[in-house]
């Protein structure tokens, strides 16, 4: 697969929040607002990228040579994790400013499912580091504008005139429910 | 042996490299925090809502132990809070100056004439981007509610078409500031009693035509304010509550009462507070 193939891919087709259902709970939990929309979208397509390298480089280095690979979800767990604390500690004292902007959203990324689904699906899928690196952009940008999309349709739906039993929650699934079979449209892109 | 003893050590010596390199970056990383910080973040009631203006309380404490933001900056916690705090950053909270929120407008369906009869939505924000709202004032209140509903405190009703606010209930969290399309809630000193309730900025012939409480620009406040407190701008009077002694000569000389008492209240807005 070219590289373009596979932004396309993660970004659209396989969209990890729309068409693999990956990373929802941030999905739906920072999505009041656009402005915590972005800061989480920047902070895990930072983190994604970073993590997704360097699990790569565990497996093949490490993993694979000791053919431990049924140890690979709990130690890229113990990665990420690590990860996220350093570059929160690193984050603080480099650049103040943008840690108070992504503020909570860091520390709530150890969580997120689709950082550690991308890790693996990447050594699934047999790629390259270079493969990988594109892949996990990709799958940042995706989660992003799935992020940014559903943030816009709920600033909206909070002035509208929404039947009480579907308020809040309710109609935040049900549109995301909608999203994701328009997104479907995007089968047979690549 | 080798199938126990491998993943022990990978799994033990990556755990070992990381907690490591963890600890190297926590020092090599490590960001001066005032101790002032924690305690007024202990002082404060900790309900992160925001109504100071900063992010949650964490982001309050380090404005308030920085001196960006006074020992007042929490609004909900009122003077308690403050006095804590105040104890903390030793300084003198006593004249701790409680806000609270006024609508600067008095022209309800009696008072004020319509353009149009509304019938959408009920959100001001949403009647305000239909030619400025139903009023054919276009500064006055919509009467939609916003601010009642997104006030948490009890503390706003619709009265006659528009919002009225009791001040006992109001803790400044500036929510319904926010979300008034019209810009009418205004903070104000919780013990001034002279309030200019309008927002007109139309010459005084105009307001005249379409509200019968509006300010028509005569300026007969200015003049006869003791301590020139008033201002006039754009058609408009503007008392400063600092000079402001509470003398009430506005309220009574305003032609269209358009200078309210504010300690004075309504029956219908007692009822409604009462139940």
């Amino acid at each position: 697969m070219s590289l373009f193939a596979i932004m396309v891919s993660t970004i659209l087709v396989n969209n990890y929040v729309f068409a693999r259902f990956l990373g929802i709970c941030p999905f739906l939990g920072v999505s009041n607002k656009m402005e915590t929309a972005t800061g989480m979208g920047f902070a895990v397509t930072f983190v994604t990228t970073l993590a997704s390298i360097i699990t790569y480089i565990i497996q093949k280095s490490i993993l694979d040579t000791l053919g431990l690979q049924y140890l690979q979800t709990i130690v890229f767990i113990l990665v990420i994790a690590s990860l996220v604390q350093f570059v929160e500690l690193a984050l603080k004292k480099i650049s103040p400013g943008l840690y108070s902007a992504m503020g909570v959203f860091l520390p709530l990324i150890t969580t997120n499912c689709m950082v550690l689904g991308v890790a693996i699906l990447n050594i699934q899928e047999g790629f390259t580091l270079l493969q990988t690196t594109v892949n996990a952009v990709g799958a940042s940008l995706g989660f992003f504008l799935a992020l940014i999309l559903i943030a816009a349709l709920r600033e909206k739906m909070d002035i509208a005139d929404i039947p009480e039993a579907l308020a809040g929650f309710p109609i935040t699934l049900i549109a995301a429910g909608l999203m994701s079979i328009a997104f479907t449209g995007f089968a047979g892109l690549v | 042996m080798t199938n126990i003893i491998n993943p022990v050590v990978v799994l033990g010596g990556l755990g070992l490299l990381f907690g490591v390199l963890l600890s190297i970056a926590s020092k090599v990383f490590v960001v001066e925090v005032d101790p002032k910080i924690e305690e007024v973040l202990n002082a404060l009631p900790g309900a992160n809502c925001g109504a100071c203006g900063y992010p949650g309380c964490a982001g309050c404490a380090a404005a308030i132990a920085q001196g960006k933001a006074p020992v007042t900056a929490c609004t909900i916690g009122g003077q308690k809070v403050a006095e804590n705090v105040a104890d903390i950053m030793g300084v003198n909270a006593a004249q701790m100056d409680r806000n609270v929120a006024v609508v600067l407008c008095q022209g309800d369906c009696e008072k004020a004439k319509d353009k149009y009869v509304y019938q959408g939505l009920q959100d001001c924000r949403i009647q305000a981007t239909l030619a400025g709202g139903q009023k054919e004032c276009s500064y006055g209140c919509l009467g939609c509610g916003s601010c009642f509903d997104v006030c948490e405190f009890n503390a706003i009703r619709m009265i006659n078409g528009i919002a009225v606010i009791n001040k006992e209930n109001c803790t400044a969290c500036n929510k319904c500031v926010e979300i008034c399309p019209k810009k009418i809630i205004e903070m104000v000193p919780y013990d001034s009693t002279a309030i200019v309730k309008c927002k007109s900025e139309d010459p005084g012939k105009l307001v005249r035509g379409y509200c019968s409480t509006g300010c028509i620009g005569c300026q007969i406040c200015v003049k006869n304010c003791p301590t020139e407190a008033f201002s006039f701008e754009n058609n408009l009077a503007r008392i400063n509550y600092d000079k402001c002694i509470n003398c009430l000569v506005c309220v009574e000389k305003c032609p269209t009462n358009a200078i309210d008492n504010s300690a004075i209240v309504s029956e219908e807005f007692a009822r409604e507070f009462a139940s």
